[in-house]
């Protein structure tokens, strides 16, 4: 199981801030992660639509989308971020 | 050396963070205050942070700056909910044996705090409606300055 943790308007679109998700075998990548989640469909196919617009941490680390996810236990995606 | 990083809700006491910054013995104190502008119906900012993570990026941010300009200290403190306009966002502060270093410090931590954070601003209006704020491409390239500059041997 590998904790996923969603923020800002990918959280709104999704309608929860994460949940605990059991990974299929052939999903070894953020990216693959994104494109399983989308194939939900509604709010996830919505949150995913521009993978462009993504940005992840993996355990609380910034990932590039093709970084691998074997052996994560937490993995976010969210927007680019805007504090200051 | 000595970092102050914070992510709260609460607003901060500017008097109280500049005293602790003075005492480190320094010749020069600078700062950063974020405050919520407002215009255009705007009436509050919602901020959100990944706990946990928001506040080990910053202090990894806080350890650099005091790595690279030799700061006594510096302080920078990010606040998250719901901010109205006039209120306080962010405060960095930085104390440095000398100016130069105090103001560069001050200027790299809120850059970098922009852009190498996890925290999203969300906008609230007069109407009920809201917006999450776009990512800027001058702050982007404010902050990769830094890298650049460090790879041309300046501090």
């Amino acid at each position: 199981m590998v904790q996923l943790l969603y923020f800002a308007w990918v959280r709104e679109r999704i309608g929860r801030d994460g949940e605990a998700v059991d990974v299929p075998a052939g999903v070894v990548d953020v990216a693959g992660l994104v494109d399983w989640l989308a194939a939900r469909g509604g709010g996830y196919a919505e949150a995913f639509a521009e993978p462009a617009r993504l940005r992840a941490a993996v355990d609380q680390t910034f990932a590039p989308l093709d970084a691998p996810i074997a052996g994560a236990s937490e993995i976010a995606l969210f927007p680019p971020v805007t504090g200051g | 050396m000595s970092a102050r990083v914070a992510v709260q809700e609460a607003d901060f006491d500017l008097a109280a963070e500049f005293a602790r910054l003075e005492a480190l013995g320094g010749g020069g104190v600078a700062s950063f205050t974020g405050v919520v502008r407002g215009g255009e119906g705007l009436t509050a900012l919602r901020l959100e942070a990944y706990p946990g993570m928001t506040g080990r990026a910053l202090d990894a941010i806080a350890a650099q700056a005091i790595t690279r300009w030799s700061l006594l200290g510096c302080t920078l403190i990010h606040r998250h909910g719901t901010l109205s306009v006039g209120e306080r966002i962010v405060l960095v502060g930085t104390a440095a044996r000398h100016r130069a270093a105090a103001l560069e410090a001050c200027a790299f931590l809120i850059d970098w705090a922009k852009t190498k954070a996890p925290l999203w601003k969300q906008e609230i209006f007069a109407d009920g409606s809201s917006r999450w704020v776009e990512p800027r491409a001058e702050d982007d390239a404010a902050a990769a300055e830094w890298d650049a500059s460090a790879e041309h041997g300046k501090p």
